[in-house]
């Protein structure tokens, strides 16, 4: 069951298009990576799926009905890019006004606040004004406030930018906790290290077009350069290492990179070595990471200018 | 439309609860209500018991100056001027009022020798009595009988009546109250517009624009904004209102009535140098202010200020959602909106003067000056000065005006809150407006 599915959906301005034809699902209960560089339109995008703008043309479906804002607004949870709040406002009211915003009652409202307040361990904030938190303190406020009326969808915008590495672990353990009760996840960054430990499924945007997505597994896979990492108890002459099944990409402290052969096999690399007497220490594949494939599929876009 | 309430709440309360609310809701009719005060107080205590030594070598005076409160004539006979004037304050006076041997037709030379420069009160009542003496002495001399002459003096005054029920009524009262609510009303438009102005640049400074959009519209959350600072303003009004009516009633309490109408006539002395002239202006005041229609204004006065600032709050909101990063932009925005403003006001000034001119009369029915001209005419009377139809086409133009600048600056603002980066013109604010959807 996908909670959202986005069909040929397109935003345009006057001097650029910023979503152009773009459909991707996403199932209930993932974390769905948005990826892409500056300006790629994933802000433009974003601000679609959360209500804010209409657009141009295409569909959005929300948990197997048509997107309607006025309604399906109170079950998504938006934490832009750029954070704000009210500096002037204390924390607890500014936290109840954004709760109710969101159409929660006033009484609803105060327990959920409470009971997050509680489990974050900012009690004691509860009347401080906002210009008296530290950034990260704010952002942790401001994380609070996007998932206290419970989202069916919560969006993070580069929810970590800002957090020391403490805070930020906090902030993941709550985004793993949400996810496996259910909550459905896009998480929008750049930061690609936290995609590949966060996300199930990634979506590459650049320039208002999709690139590719699909799970992060298959996609590992699909872009795998045949590269295997093998370890060596000795390392072999030049003579050894002579043969058509692989090539050697790079030489390591005690073995190498190899690349496999058209036609050949993984065992063909292992018997190659073990016939030599060469003793293997260790033996694993080398899949892309997602830097990598981000890297490359924006490069090739950008050469077909 | 719950959501829009949580907002004028918001918008309300952050306002009211902050401290610069409260001291400038209650310096204000301290202010007012100390200068309405304050000239009374140094009316009463400037004027303190003082004896005047009176040498009169002209023999003109004597028994003819009469004491008033606080001041008390004391004829010396025998003392000489220049010996005197060096010592009055010893014998306790503290002035000399000297009058040599004048000539009746040329008197001169008369002086007054006190430790301090005189009161402006003093002096004139001092220059009074000497003239009323002189005159006196001349008309005997003239062969004039003074009673006769009181007889055929004339002293009618043409009644002004306008309208259909002959009312009567006074231009300088019409002046006064037409010029303070047009100066009102355009000090509210400048100075809540400006309000709103900031409140939406702080938001779309700070980001947390974006963060309500995503729950409300953008519309709910400008007019959140607008209605909840009109509300300020009301209580702001309200607060004043009740303030300065209260500390008015307490004034008798402070000053007793006697000495109230002590200074005002002494005030009157220094102004006009009469009593008489004097009371018949307060007499008359008191009638002309009754002849205004007071619920009438006040409530065209709350009209005009709600739908005024309606009407240019919003652009000013649209302003606020234009500014990026740099404060200064908003100085160059502002001015088309500011512009009008400033317009009606000199508008207003030539319509209190001149309330049936055309220019004054389409001013006052034009949306973008009517609150401050209309506002300027109506103390004259309606009907006369401002036509019914005038009224109500004014009022209808006002409404559909802001309907239509709130439906202008709802769009501009939908697009330029999220918008960061460069600056925008309002060319391009325009093509956001005509923009369809």
């Amino acid at each position: 069951m996908n909670l959202l599915e986005v069909k040929h959906l397109k935003k345009y301005y006057a001097t650029h298009k910023a979503v152009d034809d773009i459909s991707f699902v996403i199932p209930k209960g993932s974390i769905f990576g948005l990826l892409g560089p500056n300006g790629a339109g994933k802000t433009t995008l974003l601000r679609m799926i959360t209500g804010i703008f209409y657009p141009d043309e295409g569909e959005i479906t929300f948990n197997g009905r048509p997107f309607n804002p006025e309604h399906d607004i109170h079950r998504i949870g938006y934490m832009p890019e750029e954070k704000g709040l009210y500096k002037k406002m204390k924390v607890g009211e500014q936290a109840l006004y954004l709760a109710q915003l969101k159409g929660l009652s006033e009484k609803e409202a105060r327990e959920k606040v409470k009971y997050w307040f509680a489990k974050l361990d900012m009690n004691n904030w509860w009347n401080k004004k906002v210009e008296e938190l530290s950034k990260g303190m704010q952002q942790k406020v401001q994380f609070i406030a996007t998932i206290l009326h419970d989202p069916a969808l919560l969006i993070l915008d580069e929810p970590f930018s800002g957090l020391d590495p403490l805070n930020a672990n906090l902030i993941k353990q709550e985004i793993f906790d949400l996810s496996r009760n259910g909550t459905t996840i896009i998480f929008s960054t750049h930061r690609m290290e936290q995609v590949e430990e966060i996300c199930d499924r990634i979506m590459l945007v650049n320039k208002g077009t999709k690139l590719l997505d699909g799970e992060v597994r298959e996609i590992k896979q699909t872009f795998k350069q045949h590269l295997f990492r093998i370890g060596l108890g000795v390392i072999p002459n030049f003579a050894q290492v002579a043969t058509h099944h692989f090539s050697i990409v790079k030489q390591e402290d005690h073995g190498y990179t190899v690349k496999l052969s058209e036609d050949s096999s993984t065992n063909d690399i292992l018997r190659h070595f073990i016939s030599h007497d060469i003793p293997v220490t260790h033996f694993e594949e080398v899949l892309p990471t997602i830097n990598e494939i981000f890297i490359t599929q924006v490069q090739k876009t950008a050469q077909y200018e | 439309m719950n959501k829009i309430w949580l907002i004028i709440k918001r918008e309300f309360l952050t306002r009211v609860r902050k401290k610069s609310f409260l001291v400038l809701t209650l310096l204000i009719p301290i202010f007012i209500a100390g200068i309405t005060i304050i000239p009374i107080i140094i009316a009463v205590k400037g004027e303190d018991h003082k004896r005047i030594a009176v040498i009169d070598e002209s023999k003109l005076f004597t028994g003819q100056l009469s004491d008033s409160r606080g001041l008390y004539f004391k004829p010396l006979a025998e003392v000489s001027i220049d010996t005197f004037k060096r010592k009055y304050s010893e014998y306790g006076y503290s002035g000399v009022l000297y009058i040599p041997d004048i000539d009746i037709n040329r008197p001169s030379g008369i002086e007054y020798y006190s430790k301090g420069q005189a009161s402006i009160m003093l002096e004139s009542n001092l220059n009074r009595q000497v003239n009323d003496v002189i005159e006196k002495k001349r008309m005997e001399l003239a062969g004039i009988d003074k009673d006769k002459l009181e007889e055929v003096r004339s002293d009618v005054k043409v009644d002004f009546r306008s309208g259909e029920d002959d009312r009567k009524g006074s231009s300088a009262v019409a002046y006064a109250v037409g010029y303070a609510s047009g100066f009102i009303i355009y000090i509210i438009l400048m100075v809540f517009g400006m309000s709103v102005m900031r409140g939406v640049m702080e938001e779309k400074m700070n980001r947390i624009a974006e963060v309500i959009i995503s729950s409300v519209k953008p519309f709910q959350l400008m007019m959140g904004k607008i209605v909840g600072i009109a509300g300020v303003g009301l209580l702001q009004f309200l607060i004043w209102g009740v303030l300065i009516v209260s500390l008015q009633m307490l004034i008798p309490l402070f000053v007793s009535a006697d000495t109230m109408q002590a200074a005002s006539q002494g005030a009157a002395v220094a102004q006009n140098g009469g009593n008489a002239a004097m009371a018949e202006a307060i007499e008359k005041m008191n009638y002309v202010v009754g002849s205004i229609n007071w619920w009438l204004i006040i409530s065209c006065f709350i009209f005009y200020f709600l739908g005024g600032y309606l009407f240019y709050s919003a652009l000013f909101a649209a302003i606020g959602s234009l500014v990026n990063e740099d404060p200064h932009d908003a100085q160059s925005l502002t001015f088309p909106v500011t512009l009008p403003i400033i317009i009606g006001i000199m508008i207003m000034i030539s319509a209190v003067q001149n309330p049936n001119s055309p220019l004054a009369v389409w001013g006052s029915i034009i949306p973008f000056t009517s609150p401050m001209v209309m506002m300027a005419r109506l103390p004259y009377g309606i009907p006369g000065t401002v036509e019914y139809w005038e009224l109500a086409l004014s009022m209808l133009l006002l409404v559909a005006g802001f309907l239509a600048t709130t439906w202008v600056a709802g769009k501009i603002y939908r697009t330029g809150i999220l918008m960061y980066g460069k600056k925008t013109t309002w060319k391009e604010a325009m093509k956001w407006v005509m923009k369809k959807g």
